[in-house]
């Protein structure tokens, strides 16, 4: 029989070893893709596949030849930072109201929200794309903004809320009475007390627009296109070549993948240092 | 000057009417506690008071100024809250001088007037740490703190001890007394606890089912309860209830036969009373004494003493079933299940009608 402490042993091992699989499964297609980005592409199409080759950089040369990598990085930069600072405005008052004013509706308004995000986007392709059209949005960053600030509006107002919900009542009634305006209490006092909170809803909001393909691709064309659009037009249109494509998406994940490992730094000690009481 | 004014006020959620017409007179200086049971309205009526509850209908009136309708910040108050309610990312010193900084004052009057409230409230040495690194009494100061910095008209406290454990609550109700007294300022203090509302008061508002049942002084309160609920609700330990009914008025009071099978006569005033009424007669622990045996009025059966040292409290079960508690000395030894004799001290026993209404005192009504 094992006694508890072997037990205990045992299963912390196992639990380890678990988590290490689980998390290489995750981490291997980026791993793969990395790895192949620095193949020619006769070694990325060699079977079985090959773990040991000799490197080279003119998949990223031959990128920056052909596209101006730095034109589709600006455009990703821009609406995701601009959807995510639009978003934020809109998700903070809402999300504000709706934890310290609740009213019967508030629960089925936010319920109604979330819902939104059960659509299939392509079911409003059509008139999206004809709005767009019609206001001359297509191939234009604004319209992109505008798009992505919609479709993460639920989720970040839900993630708002949802911090907003853990700070007491009391605290901004005592601001109230400390003579702060409604600006001065959201600014002062809530922000402060939820910043951790809300720098998570901000680092995933800049995530999912800088990952968003869908809407990019059918509203962009070169213009306003950003890096999800750059790869997009390196899998179909030139036949297959897996280590560009693998390069190009390598450059189209290092600048978020690296902001939010800086970020979570940052998130981390953001969180430790808001806590309450 | 604060002088703070009430008329017909009242506030409803929905279909439910929690304040129902409330008339109050607060004058300057006065500390006023609003006791009542959980869910009375006193919470309600001191947050309408400080503008953070919409009134649905009825006025308040602060120096004959109208403040119904005004933001909680234009109306010169300042609260305590229960939770303490401090700004955890700030420091004690910002959490004091946030709301003189709000109103625009210039550096060195705020760092004077923090550095003044921290003397009275011994926070000086507190004043860079954060919420989360004081004790429970110490967060409660600096709550106060942050009100006195503000010289308000009134301060409002919303049960501010209750989260405090025994010890320090007492400590704090003295602290309390002392700032009243040092401060001269008119104060509204919300709490469930009679003892803090006895000890604090200059005029307590006993409430009940969002109304005023009785204000008065404490003393006045104890000694002459408007009625049953005011009468059952001060008193440590509570004012005991013996039913019974009317069988004759004379001179000299009110003949009462009580369901426990004696009859006494109770000095009060027998208008609207006829043989038969309905009355139940409070009697205080203090009033009751356990007499020798067959000398009393009744006898009962002792349930449970408790020995506090300097008294006992004795629960004793009459033969009508109903529970008398008796306060006699702290060296009086018993048993359970011993029976007592009880005599009751008559002239300080209270008589309620039917309705719970106080029947007036002979001695009183004269007066």
């Amino acid at each position: 029989m094992l006694n508890l402490k072997q037990r205990r042993r045992i299963q912390s091992i196992a639990m380890g070893t678990l988590g290490w699989l689980v998390a290489l499964t995750i981490f291997f297609p980026i791993f793969w893709m990395i790895l192949t980005s620095f193949k020619t592409e006769i070694d990325a199409f060699a079977s079985p596949p090959q773990l040991i080759f000799s490197p080279t950089l003119e998949n990223y040369l031959s990128i920056n030849e052909r596209s101006d990598y730095f034109h589709f990085a600006w455009n990703s930069v821009v609406v995701a930072f601009g959807s995510t600072i639009i978003g934020m405005l809109i998700a903070v008052p809402a999300a504000y109201s709706m934890a310290f004013f609740e009213t019967k509706r508030t629960k089925s308004t936010l319920l109604w929200m979330l819902s939104t995000k059960m659509l299939p986007p392509v079911g409003v392709l059509v008139p999206i794309y004809l709005l767009f059209r019609d206001l001359g949005l297509l191939d234009t960053r604004l319209g992109l903004v505008i798009i992505y600030t919609l479709i993460n509006l639920p989720i970040m107002v839900w993630m708002a809320y949802t911090y907003f919900k853990e700070i007491p009542k009391d605290i901004l009634e005592a601001a109230r009475m400390d003579g702060a305006t409604l600006l001065q209490e959201i600014w002062r006092v809530l922000l402060p007390m939820s910043k951790g909170g809300l720098a998570s809803t901000v680092l995933l909001s800049l995530i999912l627009s800088w990952n968003e393909a869908f809407w990019s691709l059918n509203l962009t064309a070169s213009e306003a296109a950003p890096l999800t659009a750059l790869v997009a037009s390196y899998s179909s249109p030139e036949g297959l070549f897996w280590a560009k494509l693998s390069a190009v998406s390598t450059l189209a994940c290092a600048p978020i993948l690296i902001f939010g490992w800086v970020s979570q730094k940052q998130l981390v000690r953001g969180l430790s240092f808001g806590a309450v009481k | 000057m604060a002088d703070l004014t009430i008329k017909n006020l009242k506030k409803s959620y929905g279909n439910v009417e929690v304040l129902k017409g409330i008339n109050l007179e607060i004058n300057d200086n006065e500390f006023v506690v609003f006791v009542g049971p959980s869910g009375c309205g006193k919470s309600t009526l001191l947050r309408s008071i400080a503008g953070l509850e919409e009134v649905s209908s009825g006025e308040i009136f602060l120096d004959n100024k109208e403040i119904t309708e005004l933001a909680p910040a234009k109306r010169d108050l300042a609260m305590v809250f229960q939770s303490y309610a401090l700004y955890p990312h700030m420091s004690v010193r910002k959490n004091m001088s946030f709301a003189l900084e709000l109103a625009g004052m210039d550096k060195k009057t705020i760092d004077d007037k923090v550095e003044d409230a921290a003397r009275i409230l011994e926070l000086a040495p507190l004043l860079e740490r954060k919420p989360k690194d004081l004790s429970g009494g110490q967060r409660q100061r600096v709550a106060i703190g942050r009100s006195i910095v503000r010289h308000p008209k009134v301060f409002l406290f919303d049960e501010p001890l209750s989260n405090l454990d025994a010890a320090l609550r007492i400590q704090m109700r003295l602290e309390l007394a002392r700032l009243h007294h040092d401060l001269k300022a008119t104060m509204i203090y919300v709490t469930h606890d009679q003892v803090e509302a006895m000890t604090l008061a200059d005029k307590v508002v006993v409430l009940n089912y969002g109304q005023i049942e009785q204000v008065g002084s404490p003393m006045e309160l104890y000694h002459h309860p408007a009625n049953k609920f005011v009468a059952g609700f001060l008193g440590m330990p509570r004012m005991s209830f013996l039913e019974g009914q009317v069988i004759g008025t004379a001179q000299g009071g009110v003949k009462v036969q009580l369901d426990s099978g004696c009859t006494v006569e109770v000095p009060v005033s027998g208008a609207g009373l006829t043989n038969g009424s309905k009355v139940s007669l409070g009697v205080r622990p203090e009033h009751i004494h356990i007499t020798k045996d067959n000398e009393g009025h009744f006898s009962g059966v002792l349930d449970v003493a408790e020995h506090l040292g300097s008294d006992t409290y004795c629960y004793v079960k009459t033969n009508a079933k109903e529970s008398i508690t008796v306060r006699i000395s702290g060296d009086f030894s018993c048993n359970f299940g011993d029976t007592v004799s009880l005599s009751l001290d008559l002239s300080q026993c209270h008589l309620f009608d039917a309705q719970g209404q106080t029947i007036h005192k002979l001695n009183r009504a004269a007066a």
